[in-house]
């Protein structure tokens, strides 16, 4: 661990570093393929909604000796609609039925706790009317497209518009390729999901703004310098940044992982499960997206600008002339290094304002 | 912990870590004092956790009333509802809208949900059912028991404070003889147009657990001996002074049976012998509250609908033939009278008037009532969930351990990393849990928060968000010493960029939990709350804790001489001044590496 310490120091130095800004168009290329995949498989396999988007009923037993299958019949059996069934890890049943009127479960518990020989008392029911779902659903639009309006409003006061772009589309990015994921694997959404993809927003967003933050500060001054190009500042920040990013992302994982662990293993499906299951996907793309989408993406609209063109050909030129003076081999080498060294300086009194 | 008073140094833009410390100590002690004196020292329970039934409720927009959802009949369904579940004898049943259009019922455990739900999804539970007797609400004695048949039952304050006296007044003539403010008044015709479509069939109970075992099921209102005479030893040892009794009276009666009931007559309890109801609250197409313009009293108007207007003339004419009190019609909410006005000839034509000893409130709460049915609006199960106390402390149970490893992994990850700065990670983050955990105590008592599920899981990912902060924090530290400077400028200059960093990203946070919890229902409701209270708080935590810590720790010798253990040795971090050449030199391949790929591609 004390390596990423060391790589820490390093990367902080730039002696180390990917040049993520670089090879941006290999990892647009990676998100388009995996956006293009996400689009495909939610056209073709579509999503599997829980029934909580079709209205009809879960029943959750206490631990009973009757095997899934025959739980399975009996559920049809008294419901007179499909029935899936799956055993908890607790030994108890999941049994839901879909298309179930809310009025009719009450006879169908009543019978399957005949059917399974437990107390009625002991089961649990979630009994959902077909709209509920929709309107989560419907909420859960209007709470994303509220957010989205009020989050590039934000951006584009705190830092500017073309970071709130880029952090949209990098919202938007992870957004895709969370419900991509869910539609490939087939998953169950649920309300659960629903929960997990709108904290997703605020995570993925705010994991961006700090990547965007680093970058705002290390561009403050750039246009009074000819060292370096804005391509090249942002992918120092990133690079300054990596750390944090790296260790933010594990420490918000860890937690996640323990609910996706614990929910999944002990409690076999439910909120907890739905919720951090898409929290855990988001969160892995949100981190993926904020270093390597957002930041090149502000790069790619920043460097149109007027003031970074001319910025960057003085630069260009600057190098041009260094490079004609030396001729040799270990001269340019020299020349590579040089700014590096002064560009610590130049860090130094930049902070020092 | 260095003493607070050396923070009196000028320099360094937070120069007094003692005095902010002191402010979250005292914060936590009060938070903590408060929690214990409330003794609400564990969060509420939602529902999915502690067990129980939660019914979420959609108002239905009707056609023809588009402003029937609104923010008044919400409140007034609420409270309604509110009356009827804990009138089942669970007093801690709570009811609250959400949104716009969403009532949500929580039902502790303990308690049938089959008749929970019965009683609060139903609309209209109105009966207009004629009066076969009455008498005080107190029981009376076993033996001497007064039979239903005309005029013995009443006692004299009851059909003296004027309400079912009969009188057959036109408009004109209000004299009305009711002297005393309830509710009652006596009927007057005015024979108008009656409007309104055909209402659907009263919804009929669902029950069949009648109470009384009547057998008969259609007696008249009058002749019906044989069906009523069982409701006898009943009605006798009613007490309607007793809330139980009151709550259980005329419960899971058919509408087409006899039964009893309850009401209040000034302030006294009074009690019926009700017959068949005869009109419901469906055949009632509107009415409202009025000025009667001749006597300047308050009454009540009532339009039927077609089919009401035909029964309601058909229960009067019959009514009007008898003596007091069965010439009397009672209106039945919920199993309890609320007016019993008296009638002296056959009301046809559809439109009625209620008047006598109605104040404003009065007469436009019956006016409602009458229109609305039961509720102001009608409203569709959206979802019913029944969490069994099993299930639910099998959840809770379940979301502590997940967070307990979550913290734990953290912990561990923070030790490995930040070695003597993960201790302050640590209190940082015990303090924030400390705080968290007794807001939410707090709140539970203060505006009904209840921990359930969700809320759950947003505490353990708020960890996540938590940790960050000082993640963000150290880093900038790190930088700093990087950058050659010993701890104590250290610290101080990396704050300002730090706290810039984590306000702009706890604000992004928090606005997305703020905007879910605005327009979201139910369960991401709770999620949301958590998230933003975490996000808060983290601020909190991060302005007046973290950083004072971290400025105090500063001056001990063991952070600032940067001990390989405290997670800042200038030489495992790489601090400039000293190793730069060196490491330059073992690693001159990768140190090139960064800049040289950019340059070559540009050059």
């Amino acid at each position: 661990m004390s390596k990423l310490g060391d790589l820490g120091a390093r990367l902080y130095r730039g002696e180390v570093g990917y040049d993520f800004v670089g090879k941006r168009f290999l990892w647009y290329g990676v998100s388009i393929l995996i956006t293009i995949t996400a689009i495909v498989a939610l056209a073709v396999q579509g999503l599997n909604m829980g029934i909580e988007f079709k209205g009809g009923a879960v029943f959750t037993t206490p631990k009973t000796a009757v095997s899934v299958a025959d739980v399975t019949e009996d559920a049809k059996k008294a419901s007179g609609h499909e029935a899936i069934v799956q055993e908890l890890g607790t030994g108890g049943m999941r049994i839901q039925i879909s298309g179930l009127n809310t009025d009719d479960a009450a006879g169908v518990k009543k019978q399957l706790a005949t059917d399974l020989k437990v107390d009625a008392n002991q089961i649990n029911a979630d009994l959902v009317g077909p709209s509920w779902g929709e309107q989560i659903a419907n909420k859960a639009w209007t709470g994303l497209g509220i957010f989205m309006v009020l989050v590039v409003l934000y951006l584009a006061i705190a830092f500017e518009w073309r970071m709130a772009v880029a952090a949209l589309v990098a919202l938007i990015h992870d957004l895709t390729i969370t419900v991509g994921v869910y539609a490939l694997v087939g998953f169950e959404v649920t309300p659960g999901t629903v929960i997990g993809l709108l904290t997703i927003l605020g995570y993925s967003l705010y994991d961006t703004v700090v990547v965007f933050d680093g970058l705002k500060e290390g561009s403050k001054d750039i246009t009074k310098q000819t060292r370096y190009t804005f391509s090249e500042i942002a992918n120092r920040s990133i690079n300054g940044t990596l750390v944090r990013s790296i260790n933010t992302t594990v420490v918000a994982l860890l937690p996640v992982g323990a609910l996706l662990f614990i929910g999944g293993g002990f409690l076999g499906a439910g909120m907890l499960n739905d919720i951090s299951l898409s929290l855990f996907v988001g969160l892995a793309a949100g981190a993926y997206s904020s270093i390597f989408i957002a930041t090149p993406l502000v790069v790619d609209l920043k460097e149109r600008e007027p003031a970074m063109k001319a910025l960057r050909k003085r630069v260009l030129a600057k190098r041009a002339a260094a490079a004609a003076k030396g001729e040799s081999q270990d001269d340019a080498q020299e020349a590579q290094d040089t700014p590096q060294v002064v560009a610590q300086g130049q860090g130094q009194g930049r902070r020092r304002r | 912990m260095a003493a607070p008073k050396k923070g009196r140094r000028p320099t360094g833009a937070q120069g007094r870590p003692g005095r902010a410390l002191a402010i979250i100590l005292i914060a936590m002690v009060a938070l903590t004092a408060g929690m214990f004196l409330t003794k609400q020292t564990t969060p509420r329970l939602g529902i999915d956790l502690a067990g129980g039934t939660s019914i979420t409720l959609k108002a239905k927009s009707e056609p023809g009333k588009p402003d029937a959802v609104n923010e008044t009949n919400m409140n007034t369904a609420v409270g309604i509802i509110e009356r009827r579940v804990n009138g089942l004898g669970v007093s801690e049943a709570e009811v609250q809208t959400q949104g716009r259009d969403h009532i949500i019922v929580n039902i502790p455990r303990g308690m049938n949900e089959q008749q929970a739900r019965e009683q609060v999804g139903t609309t209209a539970q109105l009966y207009f059912r004629p009066v076969l007797a009455f008498a005080d609400g107190a029981p009376v004695a076993p033996e001497g028991k007064p039979s239903p048949s005309t005029s013995g039952a009443p006692s004299p304050s009851a059909s003296g404070s004027g309400a079912p006296k009969a009188e057959n007044g036109k408009p004109g003539s209000s004299a009305t003889p009711s002297s005393s403010a309830t509710s009652q008044g006596r009927v007057l015709s005015e024979a108008l147009k009656a409007p309104g479509a055909p209402s659907p069939s009263p919804s009929a109970s669902e029950s069949k657990k009648a109470d009384d075992k009547a057998p008969t099921p259609v007696p008249t209102p009058s002749g019906a001996d044989a069906a009523v005479a069982n409701l006898q030893a009943k009605f006798a040892a009613l007490d309607c002074n007793d809330e139980k009794q009151r709550a259980t009276v005329g419960k899971d009666v058919k509408p087409e049976d006899p039964t009893l009931a309850c009401g209040k007559r000034g302030n006294t309890w009074g009690k019926w012998v009700l017959g068949p109801a005869a009109v419901n609250g469906q055949d009632v197409d509107n009415a409202k509250g009025a000025i009667n313009p001749q006597s300047a009293q308050w009454i009540v108007t009532m339009q039927f609908t077609d089919k009401g207007a035909d029964k309601f003339a058909k229960i009067t004419g019959e009514l009007a033939t008898k003596q007091s009190p069965q010439n009397q019609f009672a209106i039945v909410l919920d199993g309890e009278v609320i007016s019993d006005p008296s009638v002296s000839q056959a009301l046809t034509g559809g439109n009625a008037e209620i008047s006598g000893g109605f104040t404003q409130q009065s007469a436009q709460d019956l006016g409602n009532m009458l229109s609305y049915g039961a509720l102001p609006l009608s409203f569709q199960e959206d979802s019913v969930t029944t969490v069994t106390p099993a299930l639910g402390s099998e959840q809770l149970q379940a979301g502590l351990i997940a967070g307990a490893i979550g913290l734990a992994l953290v912990v561990i990850y923070l030790l490995v990393y930040y070695r003597g700065l993960a201790f302050i990670a640590i209190v940082s983050l015990l303090v924030s849990a400390v705080l968290t955990y007794t807001i939410m105590a707090l709140l539970g008592k203060g505006i009904g928060f209840a921990l359930n599920l969700p809320a759950v899981c947003g505490a353990i990912v708020a960890i996540g968000i938590t940790a960050d902060s000082f993640i963000v924090y150290f880093e900038r530290i790190r930088d700093e010493i990087r950058e050659g400077r010993t701890l104590r400028p250290a610290v101080e200059r990396a704050w300002p960029r730090a706290r810039r960093t984590i306000l702009v990203s706890d604000f992004v946070s928090f606005l997305a939990a703020a905007v879910l919890f605005i327009v979201t229902v139910g369960k991401v409701q709770g999620f949301a709350f958590t998230l933003g209270l975490t996000t808060l708080l983290d601020v909190v935590v991060v302005f007046l804790f973290t950083k004072p810590v971290m400025t105090l720790l500063a001056r001990t010798k063991f952070f600032s001489s940067g001990h390989p253990w405290s997670g800042l040795d200038p030489k495992r971090l790489g601090a400039k001044p000293p190793l730069r050449r060196s490491r330059r030199t073992g690693g001159a391949a990768t140190a090139a590496a960064v800049p040289a790929p950019v340059d070559a591609k540009e050059a």
